[in-house]
């Protein structure tokens, strides 16, 4: 912005928006604390700020107690198989959207996004007899198929927005130049299209790795995800609070990384172009 | 531009993402309507045959049905309301010349990356507990008695955390929305000695409106089918249960799938009320 402003005027304004940022992050903040605490030092009243024995000791212990790494691998598979695989199949679809706009494209767009809008509750059921019937029920891969289904319109509508972007002009010159259509896409398209599929398998990766319906209700033991694994602490035994802030800390600070690099295409995504 | 062979290569690269999305979409949504008219219950005979609108009808006659839809409601509009005022707020805010202004915007927005489950923990545990959760701690220096949050106050504790989780939504959006806003035209109201109040009400406003939209309809439709906040909380007690939550109750819970299925019929009509909404703007957008 090119208005001037009084450096006092600036000074008020970074300690009101730094008063406020750390009251919301303010959640985040004390679970990381308490996972560095002893159970008796979790729940001391007063509670303790940053003046107590700092200690790895949860970490240590929620892994051996419940075998965290079987969890995190479960996530990993999960949020990035159904992710790759959507983006996969995407590709293609939103770049035919793109380049060789027909009458129904919009239609077709619309459409896909309204399956995104199907409240999952209300094809619970059918979905669980189909995964009994599979024998997907409790297995990774079933989740893969679902979380990928789900996210399918937003990695289509991602890209489509991203590849709309790329010159129509190029393509003609490759064209012109004689490049097949496989050629085209590899060498011409793809090069340019790589910055908007990168933040398509971001945003999703994201999303996937916190969706909380499907894995609750598709999992049991053997594929349970972590979104699962932190769930099982709601009836605890004995002191927790230091533990559970533990195995919080770990299942989101891979996604608070990726997401402090997702900011923009998390608009772009969520509004599926809406707001750019 | 487009030739007739690019156009059924372009048709054949479309076909799988489209072919899964319609078996997605159709052979559930099939399902559950069969289901819905069917007696159907999977623990105690299974499927006892044709119902016609008996389901539809006893689910709503139940007595958790009007509960539900209120507790709904009071839910997504109350997250509204707070999720749009304050992000307004807060976007206006963020858009002011500071000092670390990415390390602010970095720590608003952290809360949308927390997953359900994990926020939902920790603010039950660590914050809403009645003897050794923060706020007790709080109540206490003040001198008054802790409050057993989810319990006594169920619905204004999960609005609590289900706003905090979506205030960075609405937050990075409209702050998105604030800064594709001329800034010459502020100036020169600035300059003509409009007041601050007359700026955001006759410019900055008016220039939100679609963005505001845009946050009101897509977190309608998330709102809507919330459930690992409550599944881990409440568990859908002390008049927390939602639609959704009651719905999945019936389905799994008590193994009624026929009535499990209407009530499933219903938020699907509720959510399409919204989406058609949604899709309008959409598909306007798409065509400039």
């Amino acid at each position: 912005m090119a208005r001037s402003v009084t450096s006092q005027r600036k000074a008020i304004n970074t300690a009101v928006a730094w008063a406020v940022g750390l009251l919301i992050f303010f959640p985040i903040l004390w679970t990381i604390l308490t996972s560095f605490k002893t159970e008796a030092q979790a729940i001391n009243d007063p509670p303790l700020f940053l003046f107590f024995d700092w200690t790895l000791e949860n970490y240590t212990v929620v892994q051996e107690r419940s075998n965290y790494m079987r969890f995190l691998w479960n996530s990993v598979f999960i949020a990035g198989g159904s992710t790759i695989l959507g983006v996969m199949i995407a590709i293609p679809a939103a770049w035919s959207m793109a380049f060789v706009p027909s009458k129904r494209t919009k239609d077709i767009l619309l459409w896909m996004l309204s399956t995104k809008m199907l409240p999952a509750v209300g094809v619970l059921y059918p979905i669980y007899l189909i995964f009994i019937q599979f024998g997907l029920l409790d297995s990774r891969l079933g989740l893969v198929i679902v979380l990928m289904l789900i996210n399918l319109p937003i990695i289509v509508w991602m890209l489509y927005t991203y590849f709309r972007e790329i010159p129509g002009e190029i393509l003609e010159a490759a064209r012109m130049d004689g490049a097949t259509l496989r050629e085209e896409i590899l060498y011409v398209l793809t090069p340019m299209a790589i910055p908007g599929i990168a933040s398509t398998l971001l945003l999703n990766f994201i999303l996937a790795w916190n969706e909380a319906f499907w894995t609750l209700n598709l999992t049991a033991a053997k594929a349970a995800p972590l979104t699962a694994f932190i769930a099982s602490y709601s009836s605890p035994e004995g002191l927790f609070y230091a533990k559970l802030s533990a195995a919080s800390t770990m299942a989101i600070a891979p996604i608070l990384v990726l997401g402090w690099f997702s900011q923009k295409q998390l608009v772009r995504g969520l509004t599926f172009g809406a707001v750019k | 531009m487009a030739t007739k062979a690019s156009r059924s290569a372009a048709r054949v690269m479309m076909a799988p993402a489209v072919i899964l999305l319609l078996g997605w979409m159709l052979v559930p949504l099939t399902m559950t309507l069969w289901f819905s008219f069917r007696k159907y219950l999977p623990l105690r005979g299974g499927d006892l045959g044709w119902a016609g609108f008996d389901n539809y009808t006893r689910f709503v006659t139940s007595s958790a049905f009007w509960p539900s839809i209120q507790a709904t409601l009071i839910i997504v509009g109350a997250v509204l309301l707070i999720t749009v005022c304050l992000g307004v707020v807060l976007a206006m805010l963020l858009d002011q010349p500071m000092w670390g202004q990415g390390v602010v915007r970095i720590l608003v927005i952290a809360p949308f990356f927390v997953m359900p489950t994990v926020s939902a923990l920790v603010w039950k545990n660590i914050f809403m507990d009645p003897t050794n959760g923060l706020f007790a701690h709080l109540w206490k220096f003040f001198g008054a008695d802790p409050v057993s949050w989810l319990s006594q106050a169920s619905l204004p504790s999960i609005i609590l955390i289900v706003s905090w989780q979506w205030l960075p939504f609405a937050t990075l959006i409209l702050l998105t929305a604030i800064q594709s806003l001329d800034s010459e035209q502020l100036e020169a109201a600035e300059m003509d000695g409009a007041p601050h109040l007359k700026r955001f009400w006759f410019i900055i406003l008016p220039h939100l409106a679609r963005a505001i939209t845009i946050v009101v309809l897509i977190q309608t439709i998330f709102l809507l089918s919330i459930f690992a906040e409550i599944f881990v909380t409440t568990g859908g007690a002390f008049g927390s249960k939602t639609l959704t939550y009651l719905i999945f109750q019936r389905v799994l819970e008590s193994q009624n799938v026929g009535l499990g299925s209407a009530g499933g019929v219903y938020a699907i009509i509720l959510a399409n009320i919204v989406a058609i909404f949604l899709m309008r703007i959409v598909g306007k957008n798409l065509d400039a």
